[in-house]
């Protein structure tokens, strides 16, 4: 093999490896812009992938198998959303301290998966999955087009969901609020903006990306469900919306390095490059971290009262 | 605004509870059209919550809020927007990593197209607002780099966006330089003829200035109400606070200082700014034991740096500063404190206090690893809570109890525990950088005459103010600080406020 064809192999690899990190980073980035983090976006993604799941495996054979994807994206998104919902009930409403709470969801999610999926489904089970549809035309450049328009539908969505978010967030009034509840509620409720409906509603929305992510690993990415799909990938969408500095294109960003990394550890094992495979493993999280101790802090761009319950009568 | 303009407002019987203490208790209050009603009162007397309470940010436990005679409940702001009252809060409502439009916006509804933000509306119409007032401010600016002064403009001017035609104004002025607050004062007393106003501040010669009728706040009750005219500040004073107000003045005739090396002798500082601009120049200053140095000049001029400079919160480029002969230029703030620097700092609510903490650890929190506060490795609670309530009584801080969280506590009084403690750790030397700011008159006096006691127990002062009355009154010798460097020495009973005001402005020879 040589060092272009190498290279090659890692973008295509790379790029819809990105996806389910991305898609659910886009959700945690809303969430957190609102001033909350959830840490339990992995047990959202369980959930979002079994449910996902669900209905190409049941309606395999019936008249309804040809829509099957489509009716277990939805099943994940709305799963995904009536969680986030849940999750604010738990730290909006009862102000419960956000980092436990979203290690219970986690859990949670993470337990009811794999055990309703013992229950109901049983053994390892493949499904067809979502199918690869090249982009006419564009996906016959060369190169580029094998590296970008050569993928499943929810690769593009995805992708398109960066600047459809940075808009929401810097261009609507929507997200104006959702960043002003995020920074400073107080000055929001001074103005009669209701801080925690904005905060559902944000959590709603982040909770159904993480379904959503969790729908493309079992349906797009692995075409199969298991208890150890996730794999971390939701704790390291929340760890990409602080590297991305709170910015669609900057978690984008993140995203996608981590995914390359990914790529070119497996590809370093699978092309038997004597390199110890333990440390081919580690690579992707280290640069992460690297990276963002090393990325500057720039002063006053994210969410200041990331973490912290509001109570209008209360002073501090 | 679906209801008609506002004729009169009338709050009946409001109280207001909170975990401990009776915020307002059975108060009256009337605000007639086109008319200025001053609110004055103690710290901590009720005049932010009962206004809160009037902007429904608040649910008062009794009482009712009358418009026109007709009786109205304010859920949320949104309600008290609609019949046009809106208010300027004594804390910045604004959300710093945004720009003065994207603040303006968050509050005007109509700008919320489905999908879109109609910014360039927003722009407009603070242009229009800022031209029509004379308030100049640049929509697109951060409000993050904005100064106070602009960020207490930007507040007004978002105020009158909204389309306030009753304004609340609490302590507008209380963070601004004389000049601007003339200046707003001025502006005010043009808007009153078209708007409701009602102000509140602790500076009584404001409330002269502005209001046709004052009420006095005392312990969540109204004592007092009258037209502003038929009373001096003097007759409001003793009224507010139940006693005459007397400011009182250093004598300082017999000690003929000045050569002699100080207990805090600072030797050609220099020091940079946020901006990297150097912001201190070679600055000299001797204090002596038992002296007050008062440091006058507009603000901006290098106050800031100097102060976080003398108590290890900014770093030093060169130069040195000494305490009782210590060197402190290049030591950390355990190291000033340490050696017996007492500071009391510009920004009480994020340097001088941890809000969470309550009132009594506040108290110790300077020396909490001291003998006299812990015992191997524990903290010797017994001793902090008596601490606290000696000095709750000494500084006559209002609180329900000293395990209240001190962020809870009304403005004056987060800074009465700041004193406080600064002072009963008997310091060497004290920095107090605008100790008064925000303070009502009783306290002003309180605190004026503690730092005179200090002064006569041989503490090194540095008072740095903006207020020249102030600084006239209580120091030894006034220097005069203008971009970075000390531009003169004066003493204190040589000066004038018109020399002073000079000097301020950079003239310094006449
Ligand atoms: N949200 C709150 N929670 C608990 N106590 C509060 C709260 N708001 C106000 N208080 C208490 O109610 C009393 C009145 O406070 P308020 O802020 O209205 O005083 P103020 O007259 O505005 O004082 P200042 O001149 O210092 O601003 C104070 O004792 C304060 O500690
Ligand atoms: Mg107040």
């Amino acid at each position: 093999m040589n060092a272009g064809s190498f290279v090659l192999n890692i973008l295509i690899l790379g790029v819809p490896f990105s996806v389910a990190l991305l898609l659910a980073a886009l959700g945690e980035t809303i969430n957190q812009r609102a001033g909350i983090f959830n840490l339990g976006c992995e047990g959202i993604m369980a959930m979002g992938a079994f449910v996902a799941f669900l209905p190409p495996f049941f309606l395999a054979g019936t008249p309804l198998a040809g829509s099957a994807n489509l009716i277990g994206l939805a099943l994940a998104i709305g799963v995904g959303a009536l969680l986030g919902v849940l999750f604010a009930l738990v730290v909006v409403t009862f102000r419960a301290p956000q980092g436990i709470a979203g290690i219970g969801l986690q859990m949670l999610g993470w337990g009811a998966a794999g055990t309703l999926f013992r229950h109901y489904v049983g053994g390892v089970t493949g499904v067809p999955g979502i199918q690869p549809v090249p982009v006419p035309g564009l996906s016959r450049i060369p190169i580029l087009g094998k590296v970008l328009f050569n993928h499943n539908p929810l690769v593009y969505i995805a992708f398109l969901l960066v600047p459809v978010f940075w808009y929401l967030l810097f261009k609507t009034p929507w997200g104006l609020k959702v960043r002003a509840v995020g920074t400073y509620p107080r000055a929001a409720d001074s103005l009669g903006i209701r801080v925690s409906r904005v905060r559902y509603q944000a959590l709603a929305l982040g909770g159904a990306m993480a379904g959503l992510a969790g729908a493309y690993l079992s349906l797009a990415q692995a075409k199969m469900f298991a208890d150890d799909l996730i794999a971390g990938r939701g704790f390291i969408a929340v760890a990409l919306v602080y590297f991305g500095r709170w910015n669609p294109v900057g978690v984008m960003g993140g995203a996608l390095l981590f995914s390359l990394a990914q790529a070119l550890q497996l590809s370093i094992q699978v092309a038997g490059i004597n390199f110890p495979y333990e440390f081919a493993v580690m690579l992707p999280y280290v640069l992460v971290i690297v990276v963002l101790a090393l990325v500057r802090k720039a002063k006053m761009v994210g969410p200041t009262e990331l973490g912290k319950p509001f109570d209008r009568e209360q002073r501090i | 605004m679906g209801h008609e303009p506002i004729r009169s407002l009338e709050l009946r019987g409001i109280t207001k509870r909170f975990p401990g203490i009776l915020a307002c208790d059975h108060i009256d209050l009337s605000v007639g059209e086109h008319s200025v009603r001053a609110l004055v009162g103690e710290n901590g007397a009720g005049k932010t919550t009962l206004m809160n309470i009037l902007m429904g940010l608040y649910q008062p436990d009794e009482g009712r809020i009358l418009i026109n005679g007709r009786d109205v409940r304010f859920r949320s702001p949104n309600d008290a927007f609609d019949h046009g009252i809106g208010m300027v809060h004594q804390h910045f409502m604004l959300v710093q990593n945004m720009t003065v439009a994207e603040n303006v916006a968050l509050g005007m509804k109509s700008s919320h197209r489905s999908f879109r933000l109609d910014i360039a509306a927003v722009r407009k119409r603070i242009l229009e607002v800022s031209e029509r007032h004379e308030l100049p401010v640049n929509p697109d600016a951060l409000v993050w780099q904005l100064s106070v002064g602009e960020q207490q403009r930007v507040e007004l001017v978002k105020t009158l966006c909204l389309g306030a035609r009753f304004l609340i104004l609490d302590e507008p002025t209380s963070a601004l330089t004389p000049q601007e607050t003339d200046e707003l004062i001025s502006l005010l007393q043009k808007m009153s003829s078209e708007l409701s106003i009602v102000f509140i501040s602790h500076k009584l010669h404001e409330v002269k200035a502005l209001s046709d009728t004052v009420s006095i706040l005392r312990r969540g009750k109204i004592v007092f109400e009258g037209r502003t005219e038929n009373h001096s500040p003097a007759d409001l004073a003793a009224l507010m606070t139940g006693h005459e107000v007397e400011l009182p003045r250093v004598d300082s005739g017999s000690a003929a200082r000045g050569g002699a090396p100080g207990l805090l002798s600072i030797r050609e500082l220099r020091v940079k700014g946020d901006r990297g601009n150097l912001a201190l120049d070679g600055v000299s200053l001797e204090i002596a034991p038992g002296e007050i140095v008062g440091l006058a000049g507009v603000s901006g001029n290098g106050q800031r740096e100097l102060a976080e400079a003398l108590n290890g919160l900014r770093p030093v480029e060169s130069g040195s500063i000494r305490l009782d002969g210590a060197e402190l230029a290049g030591g950390s703030a355990g190291d000033v404190i340490r050696e017996g620097m007492g500071y009391i700092p510009e920004d009480r609510n994020t340097e001088g206090i941890v809000p969470s903490f309550s009132v009594k650890e506040n108290l110790v929190l300077k020396d909490i690893g001291g003998k006299e506060w812990s015992a191997g490795g524990f903290l010797r609670l017994g001793a902090i809570a008596d601490n606290a309530k000696a000095l709750r009584e000494r500084f006559d801080i209002r609180c329900p109890s000293t395990d209240t969280a001190a962020g809870s506590l009304s403005g004056g009084n987060i800074q009465k525990v700041i004193l406080a403690r600064e002072l009963a750790r008997g310091p060497k030397a004290l920095v107090a950088v605008y100790p008064t700011r925000g303070l009502d008159m009783g306290a002003e006096e309180f605190i004026h005459k503690q730092l005179l006691a200090r002064r006569s127990e041989g503490v090194a002062i540095l008072l740095i103010s903006e207020e020249l009355e102030e600084i006239m009154n209580l120091s030894d010798r006034i220097a005069v600080i203008y971009k970075g460097a000390i531009l003169k020495v004066v003493p204190g009973k040589d000066a004038t406020k018109r020399s002073l005001g000079l000097l301020m402005a950079g003239v310094a020879d006449e």
